[in-house]
């Protein structure tokens, strides 16, 4: 498989944070965005030490958010961790200059000794246009030219490329290289169809984010992605594929969604304008569903059900959204690490 | 509760005049809600694109977020080419899926012909139960000839509405009973 995966290693477990700043629901309290990068930087060493595989930091312009400069502290990460994968999660690929964001996250893999990756996002909000001089009719377009500009660069040390976004690229030299020549670099979808055949057409690994519903419902997207690949020539055996999702432990079941519900609806309703349907939420304590809420041995069996339904090389947990205060997020940081990670490896390993 | 009151039209004052009626009705009714009266042709219109009605920003934004916010709302139109006016249609547009879940909303048409009944039936009812809204099941549709000079003079359209505002809120305390018993069977 592409960027050293392989289908008879164990399932990856990593995490990772879309570097929100909100308040904590309970008190109304805010830590401040010192503190809250802090935190995330902190987080990260943990779970190097936890002995997860990867970390990644999120980019956002929004309000409530701190990674308006998310390579800068994916760079901090680099320096203060010595084993864990670290990446973004995901990076704006469609309002930054590729060249740049090659340059910067090559360089932060030599910092990291090879340890780096990029997950090319779209942005979900349109904020990041207008602050930085894009057209929202741009969308797709920009998404789409961008994305091929970035993997155009990782296959190329010298780059001849013309488009229409961008200044054309005449034997340009782009540099420093990653260490190992190539970053991977993921497509990351949300749950449209057209995404994950886009993905596949590319041949690109494919990086799936899933806020909830039936873990079926994803299970199409793969297929969907895997049989573009194929059409196009490529060879889906040979592609990596990620996930990543919400993530929450509690004692039971129950107690876990009662403790995780006030941190993410308000969080989503304070961020995106919209907070989470309980009764889908609720859905978290089906073993079919996607949403990795629970008792820890129930999470586990969640995870091994979707890596078998999905044919994933790695699983991303977000478990700090919404004001969860840092204490907790150790625990589970912890608890990753020792119960969980553990009980993955030795079920995937062949 | 948050109350809000639509009068959805970009011109004319018959609509905001029963609107008015209605505002009237539920400050008579139950006092001490929190009232927000939005007339369509007093703000700034901008064509909803499908992006995060956050990012509009000014009277969009504004406007969106209060109807996320409510709990009950009312609606009201005057029919256009036997439809509902762009204006309103596009505040709807500016919305996210199921923006509507848990709100009890009512619909007050006004029309210049009795033709028009079935309007908020056909046009304005799928809008709202895709939105997953709980619609009063009646609706007050008011002819032109209630009105004189933007007032109701029709003491039988100035009950309904009445009703109406009452049916509103009645329902909304029920979706707020129906949201602590779910609370019961889950736990959470």
């Amino acid at each position: 498989m592409l960027y050293g995966f392989s289908k008879e290693a164990p399932l990856e477990i990593g995490m990772y944070t879309l570097s929100d700043h909100l308040p904590n629901p309970h008190t109304g309290d805010r830590i401040s965005a010192q503190e809250r990068i802090n935190e995330i930087i902190e987080l990260a060493k943990l779970a190097d030490q936890a002995g997860l595989d990867f970390f990644g930091v999120g980019e956002s312009h929004q309000t409530y958010f701190v990674g308006q400069a998310h390579s800068i502290i994916i760079s901090a990460i680099a320096q203060a961790t010595e084993n864990i994968k670290i990446g973004s999660a995901a990076s704006i690929v469609s309002t930054a200059d590729p060249v740049r964001l090659y340059e910067d996250f090559a360089t932060i893999d030599l910092i990291s000794d090879g340890r780096t990756e990029i997950i090319a996002g779209r942005a979900s909000r349109l904020g990041v246009f207008e602050l930085l001089g894009y057209k929202t009719e741009d969308y797709e377009a920009l998404y789409e030219e961008r994305f091929a500009l970035l993997n155009e660069i990782n296959d190329n040390e010298v780059v001849n490329w013309e488009g229409d976004y961008r200044a054309s690229l005449e034997n340009a030299v782009i540099l420093p290289r990653p260490k190992n020549n190539k970053l991977p670099i993921w497509r990351a979808i949300g749950g449209h169809m057209s995404s994950a055949e886009k993905a596949g057409r590319a041949g690109v690994p494919l990086y799936l984010a899933h806020l909830g519903g039936t873990t079926e419902s994803y299970v199409k997207l793969f297929d969907a992605y895997r049989e573009a690949a194929e059409d196009a020539g490529h060879h889906p055996e040979e592609l990596p594929t990620a996930t990543g999702g919400l993530f929450y432990l509690g004692e039971s079941n129950k107690a876990a969604m009662k403790e995780s519900y006030p941190y993410i609806n308000n969080g989503m309703m304070m961020s995106n304008g919209a907070g989470f349907p309980k009764s889908a939420f609720a859905k978290a304590d089906n073993l079919d569903t996607a949403i990795n809420i629970g008792e820890v041995n129930f999470v586990i069996d969640k995870i091994l059900d979707q890596h078998e339904r999905f044919g994933n090389q790695r699983y991303s947990a977000q478990l700090d959204f919404g004001g969860v205060p840092f204490k907790r997020q150790m625990e589970m940081v912890e608890i990753i690490g020792e119960k969980i990670i553990p009980v993955i490896k030795e079920a995937t390993s062949l | 509760m948050n109350t809000v009151l639509i009068a959805g039209s970009n011109t004319g004052r018959k609509t905001r005049g029963a609107i008015d009626i209605a505002a009237a009705a539920l400050e008579e009714i139950e006092s001490h809600v929190n009232l927000q009266i939005f007339d369509l042709k007093e703000i700034d219109h901008q064509l909803a694109d499908g992006r995060n009605y956050l990012d509009y920003g000014g009277d969009m934004t504004e406007i969106a977020s209060a109807i996320m916010q409510a709990d009950a709302i009312v609606i009201g139109f005057p029919v256009f080419q036997a439809g509902i006016p762009a204006a309103l249609k596009n505040v709807l547009d500016l919305l996210p899926r199921r923006a509507l879940l848990n709100k009890s909303v009512s619909i007050i048409v006004t029309a210049g012909s009795n033709y028009h009944q079935l309007v908020a039936e056909y046009q304005l009812r799928p809008i709202l139960n895709y939105l997953k809204a709980h619609v009063v099941p009646s609706y007050v549709f008011i002819n032109e000839r209630h009105f004189d000079g933007g007032k109701i003079i029709s003491d039988d359209v100035k009950l309904r509405i009445h009703d109406l505002v009452m049916d509103t809120l009645l329902l909304s305390h029920g979706l707020e009973a129906m949201e602590k018993k779910e609370e019961d069977f889950l736990g959470f």
